[in-house]
């Protein structure tokens, strides 16, 4: 994260002084529909594809929206957590019921991790007397 | 418990203050919702007809709710009179207008609220009152309210933004759940909400922040399983859109989200939500007897074109006037619209 402090002459008094830059911007993922302007056809499949599946089916569109949040939080997707939040918040969800969701990509990483000490332990059965 | 807007002498108390936020083009560009609609064919807006004869009773309400677009609470004194209700009485009698949807504040806390009742009840017209519920157990004169709507078979429609303590209290104040939940109890008890298609008790939601709602029919299940859990059961869930007008929009200022919220609901204009717009089928009448397009307008004090004062009550010019639009409208037609009704497609 970068801190740019602008002169106060540089600014127009309706904004900040302090902006702060990151790398990821919050306002890109507005941006997000642009990647087809490189690539039309496989973008536009791709955005047919995702609105296919958020729809409702065997799972209901808020179970979707609850799993695409601790997706999210797995692949620790800063758009992906802004816009799924958001999506909860419109279906009505509350916050327990989201921080349950990230306890699921919680534990399901933490569990990722231990369930290799299995490999560790037999690596270190096999090596000792 | 807060005040008012216009108790703190905020620039945003102001219909002015808060029209130079929404006509502010340079730090927001969004097209003019007018823009919006001539694209559509739809320039000027012309009503339907008049179906809805909307009257806010007064400003005066028990409760300050973080939301509201009235500014409304305690320390407002706007009321109206029995003599501008007596006018809204002989606009009405001879009319087809089949609604009348009293509002407020508190609409219960007008000193003529009961006698209003009654005289709009032999008109033999629907009766709708937004009641804010607490307001039953406010004091105990108004405790008989539940017995009183059904004498009168008025629909009853609340507001309750969400089914726990936590959201609904932090927009509608301190321990308003709790006391939401017995007056539904109470309602409930004299027969509303269940089966009997004259005792209608329906629920009001809107966001408890900056986001637009979800699926009407989906939260109207979910407030349907989780209301039970406290043995209460209602008809229909209304979902309304925060309009970006009075403490909303201070709100949105104040936390810098008026930009990308008037911008998400710029982007999610409907063209089918803006033909149903709620103003094409409605009158709405000011506490002194002024007429506007909708609630929103009468906020911003953007009376009707045309004679303007109920007292200059006629049908057949309201019906063919333009209506008054600002970029406020944008809420009415973001997703699936916003009404009194809930959405409009």
């Amino acid at each position: 994260m970068r801190l740019i402090v602008l002169n106060i002459d540089q600014c127009d008094n309706k904004f900040n002084i302090l902006f702060m830059e990151t790398y990821y911007q919050p306002g890109d993922l507005k941006k997000f529909g642009e990647i087809t302007e490189w690539q039309k056809e496989l973008g536009d499949k791709f955005f047919d594809y995702y609105g296919a599946v958020f729809q409702e089916g065997a799972l209901t569109a808020r179970e979707k929206s609850l799993i695409a949040l601790a997706v999210a939080h797995t692949i620790q997707c800063p758009y992906c957590i802004d816009a799924y939040t958001g999506d909860l918040l419109k279906k009505g969800v509350d916050e327990e019921e989201m921080m349950e969701a990230v306890h699921v990509a919680g534990a399901i990483r933490g569990g990722a991790s231990l369930v290799h000490g299995v490999q560790m332990m037999n690596q270190v059965k096999e090596k000792l007397m | 418990m807060l005040k008012s807007l216009q108790r703190q002498q905020h620039p945003l108390a102001t219909p002015n203050g808060q029209i130079a936020v929404l006509d502010d083009h340079e730090s927001v560009s969004i097209p003019s919702f007018e823009s919006k609609l001539n694209e559509m064919g739809h320039d000027p807006l012309i009503p339907t007809g008049i179906d809805i004869f909307q009257i806010n009773v007064g400003k005066m309400c028990n409760q300050v709710c973080a939301h509201c677009h009235v500014d409304a609470g305690p320390d407002r004194k706007e009321i109206m009179t029995k003599e501008t209700m007596q006018q809204c009485l002989d606009a009405l009698a001879g009319t087809d207008i089949s609604t009348i949807d009293l509002t407020g504040g508190a609409p219960e806390m007008n000193p003529h609220f009961r006698w209003f009742v009654e005289e709009l009840s032999k008109l033999g017209k629907k009766i709708i009152v937004r009641c804010n519920l607490t307001i039953i157990l406010a004091n105990p004169k108004y405790n008989d309210l539940p017995e009183f709507f059904k004498k009168h078979k008025i629909n009853v429609v609340s507001s309750l933004p969400y089914f726990n303590a936590k959201r609904t209290d932090a927009q509608r104040g301190d321990g308003v759940f709790e006391k939401s939940i017995k007056a539904l109890q109470m309602l409930n008890a004299v027969g509303y909400g269940m089966n009997d298609p004259e005792l209608k008790l329906d629920l009001v939601y809107n966001p408890a922040g900056a986001f637009l709602p979800g699926d009407q029919m989906a939260l109207e299940n979910q407030f349907k399983r989780k209301l039970a859990e406290y043995d209460i059961v209602f008809n229909e869930l209304f979902c309304i859109t925060n309009l970006p007008i009075s403490r909303f929009l201070e709100y949105l200022v104040k936390t810098e989200k008026y930009e990308d919220y008037i911008q998400e609901l710029a982007n999610a204009f409907n063209p089918a939500a803006a033909v149903g717009v709620m103003c094409r089928s409605t009158i709405s009448i000011g506490w002194d007897g002024y007429m506007y397009d909708c609630d929103f307008n009468q906020m911003l004090e953007l009376k009707v074109n045309g004679p303007q004062h109920i007292a200059d009550f006629d049908l057949s010019t309201l019906e063919s006037r333009e209506i008054i639009v600002n970029q406020h409208c944008y809420g009415c037609t973001a997703g699936a619209g916003s009404s009194c009704g809930g959405t409009t497609t």
